[in-house]
Protein backbone atom coordinates (compact mmCIF):
# COMPACT_ATOMS: atom_id res chain seq x y z
CA UNK A 1 0.00 0.00 0.00
CA UNK A 2 1.36 3.40 -0.95
CA UNK A 3 0.25 6.72 0.34
CA UNK A 4 0.43 8.63 3.56
CA UNK A 5 -1.03 8.55 7.02
CA UNK A 6 -1.17 11.88 8.85
CA UNK A 7 -1.30 11.53 12.64
CA UNK A 8 -2.98 14.46 14.34
CA UNK A 9 -3.04 15.15 18.07
CA UNK A 10 -5.64 17.65 19.29
CA UNK A 11 -7.01 19.11 22.51
CA UNK A 12 -9.86 16.60 22.43
CA UNK A 13 -8.49 13.44 20.88
CA UNK A 14 -6.41 12.04 18.03
CA UNK A 15 -7.29 11.75 14.37
CA UNK A 16 -5.77 9.75 11.56
CA UNK A 17 -5.97 11.13 8.01
CA UNK A 18 -5.20 8.68 5.22
CA UNK A 19 -4.71 9.14 1.49
CA UNK A 20 -3.03 7.53 -1.50
CA UNK A 21 0.03 8.95 -3.22
CA UNK A 22 -2.06 11.55 -5.01
CA UNK A 23 -3.01 13.09 -1.66
CA UNK A 24 -6.22 14.58 -3.01
CA UNK A 25 -8.89 12.46 -1.33
CA UNK A 26 -8.66 11.81 2.38
CA UNK A 27 -10.29 9.55 4.91
CA UNK A 28 -10.61 10.95 8.41
CA UNK A 29 -10.70 8.49 11.32
CA UNK A 30 -11.29 9.55 14.90
CA UNK A 31 -11.51 10.87 17.43
CA UNK A 32 -9.39 8.31 19.18
CA UNK A 33 -9.19 8.95 22.95
CA UNK A 34 -12.04 11.45 22.63
CA UNK A 35 -11.92 14.13 25.27
CA UNK A 36 -8.24 13.60 26.06
CA UNK A 37 -5.53 16.10 25.20
CA UNK A 38 -3.22 14.33 22.80
CA UNK A 39 0.02 16.26 22.68
CA UNK A 40 1.65 13.85 20.25
CA UNK A 41 1.08 10.84 18.04
CA UNK A 42 4.09 9.24 16.34
CA UNK A 43 4.62 6.21 14.14
CA UNK A 44 7.62 3.91 14.04
CA UNK A 45 9.66 4.32 10.84
CA UNK A 46 10.80 0.72 11.36
CA UNK A 47 7.25 -0.64 11.50
CA UNK A 48 4.58 1.73 10.14
CA UNK A 49 1.80 -0.28 11.75
CA UNK A 50 3.18 0.66 15.16
CA UNK A 51 2.00 4.02 16.45
CA UNK A 52 2.25 5.58 19.89
CA UNK A 53 -0.06 8.23 21.29
CA UNK A 54 0.25 10.34 24.42
CA UNK A 55 -3.22 11.27 25.75
CA UNK A 56 -3.25 13.26 28.97
CA UNK A 57 -5.49 15.45 31.05
CA UNK A 58 -5.59 17.43 34.25
CA UNK A 59 -7.97 14.99 35.92
CA UNK A 60 -6.68 11.56 35.04
CA UNK A 61 -3.01 12.15 34.26
CA UNK A 62 -0.93 10.67 31.50
CA UNK A 63 -1.53 7.47 29.59
CA UNK A 64 0.42 6.05 26.67
CA UNK A 65 -1.38 4.00 24.06
CA UNK A 66 0.12 1.90 21.30
CA UNK A 67 -1.37 0.55 18.12
CA UNK A 68 0.15 -2.33 16.18
CA UNK A 69 -2.32 -2.18 13.32
CA UNK A 70 -1.87 1.31 11.95
CA UNK A 71 -4.18 3.02 14.41
CA UNK A 72 -7.28 0.84 14.14
CA UNK A 73 -6.99 -0.58 17.64
CA UNK A 74 -5.01 0.60 20.64
CA UNK A 75 -3.74 -0.86 23.88
CA UNK A 76 -2.40 0.80 26.98
CA UNK A 77 1.34 0.55 27.61
CA UNK A 78 3.44 1.98 30.42
CA UNK A 79 2.73 5.39 31.90
CA UNK A 80 5.10 5.52 34.86
CA UNK A 81 7.49 8.40 34.20
CA UNK A 82 9.12 8.49 37.60
CA UNK A 83 12.39 10.42 37.62
CA UNK A 84 15.37 8.13 38.04
CA UNK A 85 16.89 10.13 40.88
CA UNK A 86 15.82 12.84 43.32
CA UNK A 87 14.27 15.37 41.04
CA UNK A 88 15.78 18.56 42.46
CA UNK A 89 14.57 22.06 41.74
CA UNK A 90 14.42 24.43 38.80
CA UNK A 91 13.57 28.09 38.34
CA UNK A 92 9.94 29.12 38.49
CA UNK A 93 8.61 32.10 36.53
CA UNK A 94 9.17 34.41 39.49
CA UNK A 95 12.75 33.28 40.09
CA UNK A 96 12.00 31.07 43.07
CA UNK A 97 12.94 27.43 43.01
CA UNK A 98 10.27 24.83 42.29
CA UNK A 99 10.56 21.04 42.61
CA UNK A 100 10.77 19.05 39.40
CA UNK A 101 7.41 17.38 38.89
CA UNK A 102 6.03 15.23 36.10
CA UNK A 103 3.16 16.91 34.25
CA UNK A 104 2.81 15.28 30.83
CA UNK A 105 4.50 13.79 27.81
CA UNK A 106 5.03 16.35 25.07
CA UNK A 107 6.79 14.35 22.40
CA UNK A 108 7.44 10.76 21.40
CA UNK A 109 10.37 10.00 19.10
CA UNK A 110 10.49 6.45 17.75
CA UNK A 111 13.78 4.95 16.63
CA UNK A 112 14.28 4.92 12.86
CA UNK A 113 15.45 1.30 12.99
CA UNK A 114 14.14 -0.47 16.10
CA UNK A 115 10.34 -0.73 16.49
CA UNK A 116 10.66 -1.35 20.24
CA UNK A 117 12.84 1.70 20.92
CA UNK A 118 11.11 4.99 21.56
CA UNK A 119 12.02 8.17 23.44
CA UNK A 120 9.69 10.50 25.32
CA UNK A 121 10.22 14.14 26.17
CA UNK A 122 8.28 15.25 29.22
CA UNK A 123 7.35 18.22 31.38
CA UNK A 124 9.06 18.99 33.79
CA UNK A 125 11.89 18.59 31.35
CA UNK A 126 13.47 15.16 31.14
CA UNK A 127 14.15 12.51 28.55
CA UNK A 128 12.89 8.94 28.90
CA UNK A 129 13.64 5.85 26.85
CA UNK A 130 11.70 2.64 26.36
CA UNK A 131 13.35 -0.41 24.80
CA UNK A 132 10.26 -2.62 25.07
CA UNK A 133 7.77 -0.82 22.89
CA UNK A 134 6.61 1.58 25.59
CA UNK A 135 5.84 -0.99 28.28
CA UNK A 136 8.43 0.49 30.64
CA UNK A 137 10.19 3.87 30.64
CA UNK A 138 13.55 4.84 32.11
CA UNK A 139 14.92 8.33 32.44
CA UNK A 140 18.24 9.31 30.87
CA UNK A 141 18.97 11.28 34.00
CA UNK A 142 22.33 12.61 32.84
CA UNK A 143 20.47 15.36 31.00
CA UNK A 144 18.59 16.67 34.02
CA UNK A 145 21.64 16.20 36.23
CA UNK A 146 24.41 17.57 34.00
CA UNK A 147 24.61 20.78 36.03
CA UNK A 148 22.60 23.60 34.49
CA UNK A 149 19.20 22.19 35.50
CA UNK A 150 18.66 24.54 38.46
CA UNK A 151 18.88 27.45 35.96
CA UNK A 152 16.18 26.08 33.66
CA UNK A 153 12.84 27.80 33.71
CA UNK A 154 9.47 27.14 32.11
CA UNK A 155 8.35 28.74 28.90
CA UNK A 156 4.73 29.85 28.62
CA UNK A 157 3.62 26.27 28.01
CA UNK A 158 5.59 24.79 30.89
CA UNK A 159 9.13 23.52 31.29
CA UNK A 160 8.97 20.90 28.62
CA UNK A 161 11.36 18.77 26.61
CA UNK A 162 9.54 19.01 23.30
CA UNK A 163 12.02 18.13 20.57
CA UNK A 164 14.17 15.03 20.16
CA UNK A 165 16.45 14.73 17.12
CA UNK A 166 18.08 11.33 16.63
CA UNK A 167 21.21 11.17 14.52
CA UNK A 168 20.46 9.00 11.48
CA UNK A 169 23.63 6.89 11.63
CA UNK A 170 25.21 7.48 15.04
CA UNK A 171 22.93 6.10 17.77
CA UNK A 172 25.11 7.71 20.43
CA UNK A 173 24.22 11.24 19.30
CA UNK A 174 20.92 12.81 20.26
CA UNK A 175 19.93 16.44 20.37
CA UNK A 176 17.02 17.73 22.42
CA UNK A 177 15.41 21.10 22.99
CA UNK A 178 13.80 22.39 26.18
CA UNK A 179 11.67 25.47 26.77
CA UNK A 180 13.04 27.64 28.18
CA UNK A 181 16.49 26.15 28.61
CA UNK A 182 17.86 25.60 25.12
CA UNK A 183 19.51 22.82 23.13
CA UNK A 184 21.43 19.93 24.67
CA UNK A 185 23.38 17.12 23.05
CA UNK A 186 24.73 13.74 24.02
CA UNK A 187 27.44 11.87 22.13
CA UNK A 188 27.45 8.79 24.33
CA UNK A 189 23.94 7.48 23.97
CA UNK A 190 22.40 9.67 26.63
CA UNK A 191 24.77 9.19 29.55
CA UNK A 192 26.30 12.66 29.50
CA UNK A 193 24.93 15.89 28.08
CA UNK A 194 26.01 19.47 27.50
CA UNK A 195 24.27 22.66 26.40
CA UNK A 196 24.93 23.72 22.79
CA UNK A 197 23.54 27.23 22.53
CA UNK A 198 26.50 29.26 21.31
CA UNK A 199 25.30 31.97 18.96
CA UNK A 200 21.78 32.19 20.32
CA UNK A 201 20.72 35.66 21.44
CA UNK A 202 17.50 36.12 23.39
CA UNK A 203 16.61 39.67 24.34
CA UNK A 204 13.99 38.53 26.82
CA UNK A 205 16.41 36.95 29.27
CA UNK A 206 18.80 38.67 31.68
CA UNK A 207 21.95 37.60 29.80
CA UNK A 208 21.01 37.45 26.11
CA UNK A 209 23.93 35.16 25.17
CA UNK A 210 23.67 32.92 28.23
CA UNK A 211 24.71 29.28 28.04
CA UNK A 212 21.17 28.20 29.00
CA UNK A 213 17.82 29.93 29.29
CA UNK A 214 16.84 30.22 25.62
CA UNK A 215 13.31 29.43 24.56
CA UNK A 216 14.00 27.13 21.64
CA UNK A 217 10.71 26.19 20.00
CA UNK A 218 11.66 23.46 17.55
CA UNK A 219 14.55 21.82 15.68
CA UNK A 220 14.73 20.10 12.30
CA UNK A 221 17.41 18.10 10.54
CA UNK A 222 17.68 16.37 7.17
CA UNK A 223 18.97 12.82 7.59
CA UNK A 224 21.34 13.17 4.63
CA UNK A 225 23.05 16.15 6.27
CA UNK A 226 22.91 15.55 9.99
CA UNK A 227 25.44 18.22 10.94
CA UNK A 228 23.05 20.89 9.70
CA UNK A 229 20.35 21.64 12.24
CA UNK A 230 17.66 24.26 11.80
CA UNK A 231 15.96 25.99 14.71
CA UNK A 232 12.86 28.06 15.25
CA UNK A 233 13.60 29.97 18.43
CA UNK A 234 11.05 32.08 20.32
CA UNK A 235 12.33 34.90 18.15
CA UNK A 236 14.86 34.14 15.35
CA UNK A 237 15.24 31.32 12.88
CA UNK A 238 18.70 29.81 13.31
CA UNK A 239 21.02 27.32 11.66
CA UNK A 240 24.03 25.30 12.71
CA UNK A 241 26.37 23.44 10.37
CA UNK A 242 28.41 21.74 13.06
CA UNK A 243 25.81 19.69 14.87
CA UNK A 244 24.70 22.56 17.07
CA UNK A 245 28.11 23.73 18.32
CA UNK A 246 27.56 27.16 16.79
CA UNK A 247 24.42 28.86 15.55
CA UNK A 248 23.81 31.73 13.15
CA UNK A 249 20.63 33.58 12.33
CA UNK A 250 18.93 32.90 8.98
CA UNK A 251 15.70 34.88 9.51
CA UNK A 252 16.46 37.04 6.45
CA UNK A 253 13.34 38.57 4.90
CA UNK A 254 10.72 36.79 7.01
CA UNK A 255 7.83 39.09 7.97
CA UNK A 256 8.28 37.87 11.57
CA UNK A 257 10.93 35.55 12.89
CA UNK A 258 8.73 34.45 15.77
CA UNK A 259 7.09 31.07 15.27
CA UNK A 260 6.88 27.53 16.50
CA UNK A 261 7.49 24.69 14.00
CA UNK A 262 10.28 24.27 11.48
CA UNK A 263 10.65 21.48 8.92
CA UNK A 264 13.04 20.40 6.18
CA UNK A 265 12.03 19.11 2.74
CA UNK A 266 12.37 15.33 2.48
CA UNK A 267 14.71 15.41 -0.52
CA UNK A 268 16.30 18.87 -0.45
CA UNK A 269 18.38 19.52 2.68
CA UNK A 270 18.53 23.23 1.88
CA UNK A 271 14.75 23.65 1.61
CA UNK A 272 13.29 24.74 4.91
CA UNK A 273 9.77 25.67 6.02
CA UNK A 274 8.59 27.98 8.80
CA UNK A 275 5.24 29.58 9.63
CA UNK A 276 5.76 33.13 10.91
CA UNK A 277 3.63 34.25 13.84
CA UNK A 278 3.31 37.91 14.74
CA UNK A 279 4.85 37.91 18.21
CA UNK A 280 4.97 36.19 21.57
CA UNK A 281 1.86 38.07 22.65
CA UNK A 282 0.11 37.98 19.26
CA UNK A 283 -0.08 34.28 18.53
CA UNK A 284 -1.51 34.64 15.03
CA UNK A 285 -0.05 35.21 11.56
CA UNK A 286 1.11 38.69 10.55
CA UNK A 287 -1.64 40.72 8.84
CA UNK A 288 -4.14 37.92 9.33
CA UNK A 289 -2.57 36.02 6.40
CA UNK A 290 -1.68 32.38 6.93
CA UNK A 291 1.59 31.96 5.05
CA UNK A 292 4.13 29.19 5.05
CA UNK A 293 7.56 30.52 4.21
CA UNK A 294 10.00 28.38 2.26
CA UNK A 295 13.70 28.92 1.82
CA UNK A 296 15.49 26.96 -0.90
CA UNK A 297 18.84 28.38 0.15
CA UNK A 298 19.04 26.97 3.65
CA UNK A 299 17.72 30.21 5.12
CA UNK A 300 18.12 33.97 4.71
CA UNK A 301 16.01 34.15 1.53
CA UNK A 302 12.37 33.18 2.05
CA UNK A 303 9.32 33.07 -0.20
CA UNK A 304 5.71 33.18 0.94
CA UNK A 305 3.57 30.17 0.04
CA UNK A 306 -0.06 31.27 0.01
CA UNK A 307 -2.03 29.40 -2.66
CA UNK A 308 -4.90 27.65 -0.95
CA UNK A 309 -4.27 29.26 2.45
CA UNK A 310 -6.52 31.99 3.91
CA UNK A 311 -5.11 35.42 3.14
CA UNK A 312 -7.46 37.53 5.20
CA UNK A 313 -8.96 37.44 8.67
CA UNK A 314 -6.95 34.43 9.77
CA UNK A 315 -5.94 34.48 13.43
CA UNK A 316 -4.98 30.91 14.22
CA UNK A 317 -1.67 29.68 15.60
CA UNK A 318 0.47 26.74 14.49
CA UNK A 319 2.16 24.97 17.40
CA UNK A 320 5.67 23.59 17.54
CA UNK A 321 4.95 19.95 16.73
CA UNK A 322 2.23 20.69 14.20
CA UNK A 323 4.17 20.60 10.91
CA UNK A 324 5.65 17.60 9.14
CA UNK A 325 6.71 16.34 5.71
CA UNK A 326 6.20 13.06 3.90
CA UNK A 327 8.88 11.34 1.81
CA UNK A 328 7.01 10.76 -1.43
CA UNK A 329 8.82 11.82 -4.62
CA UNK A 330 6.98 15.12 -4.66
CA UNK A 331 7.41 16.00 -1.02
CA UNK A 332 4.20 16.60 0.90
CA UNK A 333 4.05 19.22 3.65
CA UNK A 334 1.37 19.29 6.35
CA UNK A 335 0.45 21.52 9.26
CA UNK A 336 -2.39 21.91 11.73
CA UNK A 337 -3.77 25.02 13.38
CA UNK A 338 -5.29 25.96 16.68
CA UNK A 339 -8.46 26.60 14.67
CA UNK A 340 -8.73 22.90 13.89
CA UNK A 341 -7.65 22.95 10.25
CA UNK A 342 -5.10 20.55 8.86
CA UNK A 343 -3.62 21.77 5.58
CA UNK A 344 -1.64 19.66 3.17
CA UNK A 345 0.48 20.35 0.13
CA UNK A 346 1.41 17.59 -2.31
CA UNK A 347 3.86 19.80 -4.23
CA UNK A 348 6.45 20.92 -1.71
CA UNK A 349 4.31 23.81 -0.55
CA UNK A 350 3.42 25.44 -3.89
CA UNK A 351 -0.31 24.81 -3.36
CA UNK A 352 -2.34 23.85 -0.30
CA UNK A 353 -5.70 22.33 0.48
CA UNK A 354 -7.48 21.82 3.78
CA UNK A 355 -7.63 18.12 4.52
CA UNK A 356 -10.04 18.73 7.36
CA UNK A 357 -11.34 22.03 8.69
CA UNK A 358 -13.11 21.63 11.99
CA UNK A 359 -11.08 19.51 14.37
CA UNK A 360 -10.38 20.59 17.94
CA UNK A 361 -7.27 22.78 18.27
CA UNK A 362 -4.38 20.87 16.71
CA UNK A 363 -1.41 20.16 18.96
CA UNK A 364 0.69 17.95 16.70
CA UNK A 365 0.98 16.64 13.16
CA UNK A 366 3.20 13.77 12.06
CA UNK A 367 3.29 11.90 8.77
CA UNK A 368 3.95 8.30 7.88
CA UNK A 369 4.81 7.53 4.27
CA UNK A 370 3.41 4.06 3.67
CA UNK B 1 -16.92 -10.36 46.97
CA UNK B 2 -18.23 -8.15 44.19
CA UNK B 3 -18.37 -4.35 44.22
CA UNK B 4 -20.31 -2.13 41.83
CA UNK B 5 -18.30 0.81 40.52
CA UNK B 6 -19.44 3.81 38.45
CA UNK B 7 -16.73 5.36 36.28
CA UNK B 8 -16.57 8.90 34.83
CA UNK B 9 -16.95 9.28 31.10
CA UNK B 10 -13.27 9.96 30.32
CA UNK B 11 -12.30 6.65 31.89
CA UNK B 12 -15.14 4.73 30.27
CA UNK B 13 -14.05 6.14 26.94
CA UNK B 14 -10.48 5.05 27.50
CA UNK B 15 -11.35 1.56 28.72
CA UNK B 16 -14.22 1.01 26.28
CA UNK B 17 -16.40 -0.16 29.15
CA UNK B 18 -19.89 0.45 30.49
CA UNK B 19 -20.77 3.20 32.95
CA UNK B 20 -21.09 0.70 35.77
CA UNK B 21 -18.71 -2.19 36.38
CA UNK B 22 -18.79 -5.06 38.79
CA UNK B 23 -15.38 -6.12 40.06
CA UNK B 24 -14.26 -8.91 42.35
CA UNK B 25 -12.39 -7.27 45.20
CA UNK B 26 -12.23 -6.76 48.92
CA UNK B 27 -14.41 -3.82 49.93
CA UNK B 28 -11.69 -1.18 50.24
CA UNK B 29 -10.77 1.65 47.89
CA UNK B 30 -7.32 0.24 47.30
CA UNK B 31 -8.55 -3.26 46.47
CA UNK B 32 -11.29 -1.99 44.18
CA UNK B 33 -8.95 0.28 42.24
CA UNK B 34 -6.40 -2.52 42.05
CA UNK B 35 -9.10 -4.74 40.54
CA UNK B 36 -10.14 -2.05 38.05
CA UNK B 37 -6.54 -1.57 36.90
CA UNK B 38 -6.05 -5.32 36.63
CA UNK B 39 -9.12 -5.72 34.46
CA UNK B 40 -8.61 -2.54 32.43
CA UNK B 41 -4.89 -1.85 31.99
CA UNK B 42 -5.77 1.32 30.10
CA UNK B 43 -6.86 2.81 33.43
CA UNK B 44 -3.58 2.22 35.25
CA UNK B 45 -2.39 5.48 36.71
CA UNK B 46 -5.55 7.40 35.85
CA UNK B 47 -7.21 7.25 39.29
CA UNK B 48 -3.99 7.08 41.31
CA UNK B 49 -0.65 8.59 40.35
CA UNK B 50 1.50 5.65 39.19
CA UNK B 51 4.59 7.02 40.91
CA UNK B 52 3.13 7.86 44.32
CA UNK B 53 0.04 5.63 44.44
CA UNK B 54 -1.95 8.59 45.74
CA UNK B 55 -5.41 9.50 44.49
CA UNK B 56 -5.21 12.18 41.82
CA UNK B 57 -6.24 15.57 43.20
CA UNK B 58 -9.16 16.05 40.77
CA UNK B 59 -10.52 12.53 41.31
CA UNK B 60 -12.98 11.93 44.13
CA UNK B 61 -14.67 8.80 45.48
CA UNK B 62 -18.24 8.79 46.75
CA UNK B 63 -20.73 6.22 47.99
CA UNK B 64 -24.14 6.57 49.61
CA UNK B 65 -23.89 10.33 49.20
CA UNK B 66 -20.74 10.44 51.33
CA UNK B 67 -17.34 11.73 50.19
CA UNK B 68 -14.86 8.91 50.82
CA UNK B 69 -11.98 10.66 49.06
CA UNK B 70 -10.08 11.39 52.23
CA UNK B 71 -10.71 8.07 53.94
CA UNK B 72 -7.83 5.66 54.26
CA UNK B 73 -7.52 3.61 51.06
CA UNK B 74 -7.63 0.53 53.26
CA UNK B 75 -10.74 1.51 55.24
CA UNK B 76 -13.80 -0.68 54.75
CA UNK B 77 -16.32 0.66 52.23
CA UNK B 78 -19.87 1.38 53.51
CA UNK B 79 -22.12 -1.61 54.12
CA UNK B 80 -24.43 -0.59 51.28
CA UNK B 81 -21.50 -0.95 48.89
CA UNK B 82 -20.58 -4.26 50.46
CA UNK B 83 -24.10 -5.65 50.04
CA UNK B 84 -24.33 -4.34 46.48
CA UNK B 85 -27.21 -1.93 46.97
CA UNK B 86 -25.00 1.10 46.23
CA UNK B 87 -22.06 1.58 43.86
CA UNK B 88 -18.72 3.19 44.59
CA UNK B 89 -18.71 6.30 42.41
CA UNK B 90 -15.41 7.52 40.96
CA UNK B 91 -15.93 11.15 39.99
CA UNK B 92 -13.82 13.73 38.14
CA UNK B 93 -14.07 17.24 39.53
CA UNK B 94 -16.66 19.28 37.65
CA UNK B 95 -15.21 21.74 35.17
CA UNK B 96 -16.07 23.51 31.99
CA UNK B 97 -18.69 26.08 32.70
Amino acid sequence: MGGVRVLVGTRKGAFILTSDEQRRDWRVDGPHFAGWEVYHVAGSPADPDRIWAAPSGGWFGQVIQRSDDGGRTWEAVGNDFSYASPAGEHQWYDGTLRPWEFARVWHLEPSPTDPDLVYAGIQDAALFRSVDGGVSWHELAGLREHGSGPQWQPGAGGMCLHTIVLHPTNPDRMTVAISAAGVFRTDDGGTSWRPINQGLLSDGIPSPAAEVGHCVHNLAMHPARPDTVYMQKHWDVMRSDDGGEHWREISGNLPSDFGFPIAVHAHEPDTVYVIPITSDSHHFPPEGKLRVYRSRTGGDKWEALTEGLPQQNCYVDVLRDAMAVDTLDDCGVYFGTTGGQVYGSADSGDTWQPIVRDLPPVLSVEVQTL
Amino acid sequence: MTVRVVLPSHLRQLAHCDRELVVDAEATQRAVIDAIEQRYPALRGTIRDPATGRRRPFVRLFACGEDLSHESPDAALPSAVVDGSEPLRIVGAMAGG
